[in-house]
């Protein structure tokens, strides 16, 4: 599959802070790339260097082989972590106003539907709800019908539930072919929709592939958790288990022969809980800071 | 330029600020309250210092200086050249008499309270001279300080109309949003321009129109010459208004700026009172500000019914200004999207 942005060497230096730290990486077409880290990581520089937003300290950015120019803006669309939208408008005279800024739209009513704005056309910017809000920006993303869209923590401050309404937008337009660029803190949501992630940390790539290949790579166990009580003294001190709270973490690669342990030993299974590593653990792992935690301090 | 996204900014533009019913509201009724609390407390005239014109006073500068009168405190005294412009800032209330000491003559304008009571004081060492009324028409205070309401009322609306919301647009990425579509920095600056130019027009003709209802202004000029001069006036302001908000990001900034700009104007512009008698370093000052020229262009089509090849200087004067403001403002602008 071929490259559609490639980034080389990317630096951006703000005053004495270095947000990006010579980065490299090949998006491909039609996949959905995950840029995944803790607030202060470098996504949001990342990503708007290569929208054209903002220009680089030194490094580049090529579309499709080319460097990236003015005229990139009617090929891309974008979903800003934080954008304000004009007062007084309602969702439907946003539309037509964005839709005005491009030489080809999308038809507006194709637009509506896929993004699922028919119950609050009408409706001022002002009075819609976080979800609600999300859904015109995205559908400000797609307006031009583009062939990349950038999407900036798309999901932040959002409730479970639209969140998760959110996610299968997105897996809607990725159907379409659309090639996808993803920020988020939400691994969850990277391993939902990410074809290929790089993992960001203090400017610089940690790690970078596909979810699965970077979980396969870095655990071979799975998790398995007990409750503390259920678990005799005898058998903590020959197994060495780690405690986690109340419960006993279990690190095993052979779920089976664990399980038949426990149940040689008379240990009460209730209360049993197995788990495979996902992307937070890796990322604990791979920096030794839960994301969790950094979100907390953010 | 491309006029489609051009007019859907404009438009954009224009429905917010009339669905703001709290911006609009206040446009439309700041002005009508000043000048009605105007009317009411100055019914004469609202100046606090009288002002007596000289007439042939450089000829005869040795007569006038023996005068007691002339040593009286708290009146200026203004040289004329000319007669006729002596009688006409006579009878438009600028001052509030005019003496000829040489032909032993003074002037009185009977509409005017101050006029009343300076000649009392002048009659207590010149009773013998001859008493004469201005000639043409009189006005009111309120025809006098209605261009200068009107025209710091239309200062506001463009330097605040246009310099904060550029501002509060780049601090809440609303313009960070419109730098990533192809709409260019002309096409979104001249946008927020002509609505503006196009707001503060009609807003203006809807408090002039109304007032006039109640007020009945005097008017010597074309309408026509007015609407040019407050064009171009409106035009100038609303360029600072762009200049002032062309690279900052910050709200308290920018509010410090626009007052900077907006305070002299509104106290040396001739809002409320006629700069005759002025010091010439203020009257220097004044003329390097745009809405001097508005108001004073304004009012002379108003007041003296003059047209505009009568006002070429202030016309000039706020094209020159237009194109120096709207060049740096152009040159500087920023869509400013680096954090």
């Amino acid at each position: 599959m071929t490259s559609v942005i490639s980034v080389e060497s990317l630096n951006k230096v703000y005053k004495d802070v270095v947000a990006v730290n010579n980065i490299s990486f090949e998006i491909k077409a039609g996949h959905c790339f995950g840029l995944l880290g803790p607030n202060g990581a470098g996504k949001t520089t990342t990503i708007e260097i290569m929208e054209g937003i903002i220009s680089a300290s030194s490094g580049s950015v090529l579309y499709k082989g080319k460097p990236v120019d003015e005229s990139i803006s009617q090929q891309i669309g974008i979903q800003f972590q934080h954008t304000a939208l004009q007062d007084f408008l309602t969702v439907k005279e946003t539309l037509s106003l964005f839709s005005s800024f491009y030489q080809s739209t999308i038809a507006q009513d194709k637009l509506i539907t896929l993004c699922d704005l028919g119950d609050f056309l009408h409706r001022d910017n002002r009075l819609l709800s976080g979800g609600q809000r999300q859904r015109l920006l995205l559908a400000l993303a797609l307006i031009n019908d583009p062939e990349i869209i950038f999407l900036d923590e798309p999901t932040t401050g959002l409730d479970p539930h639209a969140r998760r309404n959110f996610w299968q937008l997105i897996k809607n337009i990725k159907a379409q072919n659309k090639t996808i660029v993803l920020t988020t803190h939400y691994m969850d949501e990277a391993e939902q929709l990410c074809d290929d992630i790089v993992i960001m940390d203090k400017g610089i790539i940690i790690e970078s592939g596909t979810p699965h290949h970077l979980l396969t790579k870095h655990f071979k166990d799975i998790f398995i958790y007990l409750p503390i009580s259920q678990i005799p003294e005898q058998l903590m001190l020959e197994q060495q288990w780690k405690l986690q709270g109340e419960r006993v973490e279990i690190t095993t690669h052979n779920v089976e022969k664990t399980l038949s342990l426990l149940m040689k030993k008379n240990v009460s299974l209730e209360g049993l809980h197995i788990k495979s590593a996902n992307l937070d653990d890796l990322f604990l792992k791979l920096t030794g800071h839960s994301l969790v935690e950094e979100d907390i301090g953010a | 330029m491309n006029i489609k996204r051009f007019l859907a900014v404009f438009k954009a533009r224009n429905i917010e600020f009339f669905r703001d019913k709290s911006s609009l509201g206040w446009n439309l009724f700041f002005p009508v309250l000043l000048l009605a609390g105007f009317t009411f407390i100055f019914s004469g005239d609202g100046q606090a210092v009288y002002k007596v014109g000289l007439i042939d006073a450089l000829q005869n500068e040795a007569v006038v200086e023996q005068s007691a009168f002339f040593k009286t405190k708290h009146i200026d005294f203004i040289d004329y050249e000319a007669k006729d412009l002596a009688h006409l800032k006579l009878s438009q209330h600028n001052i509030d008499l005019l003496v000829n000491f040489r032909q032993q003559k003074y002037w009185v304008n009977e509409s005017s309270p101050k006029s009343y009571l300076i000649e009392k004081v002048f009659l207590g060492e010149h009773n013998d001279f001859k008493r004469l009324l201005t000639q043409g028409d009189k006005i009111r205070y309120v025809d006098w300080v209605l261009p200068g309401i009107l025209g710091m009322n239309m200062m506001f609306s463009c330097l605040f109309g246009v310099g904060y919301v550029i501002v509060r647009y780049r601090k809440s990425s609303v313009l960070k949003r419109l730098k990533a579509t192809p709409l260019s920095a002309f096409e979104f600056v001249s946008a927020q321009l002509m609505s503006r130019l196009f707001i503060v027009m009609f807003m203006t003709s809807v408090v002039y129109t109304g007032c006039n209802l109640f007020f009945d202004f005097y008017m010597l000029g074309s309408y026509f010459d007015l609407i040019i001069i407050a064009i171009l006036g409106a035009f100038s302001l609303i360029s600072l208004g762009l200049l002032v908000a062309s690279r900052s990001k910050s709200e308290e900034l920018i509010g410090g700026l626009l007052n900077l700009s907006s305070w002299p104007m509104m106290m040396l512009s001739g809002v409320w009172f006629s700069l005759e008698g002025a010091p010439q370093g203020i009257k220097i000052f004044a003329d390097f500000l745009p809405l001097t020229h508005l108001v004073a262009g304004a009012r002379k089509v108003i007041t003296e019914g003059a047209t505009l090849v009568d006002i070429s200087y202030h016309v000039s004067a706020l094209l020159v200004m237009s194109t120096v403001f709207l060049v740096v403002g152009s040159y500087l602008f920023s869509w400013n999207t680096e954090r």
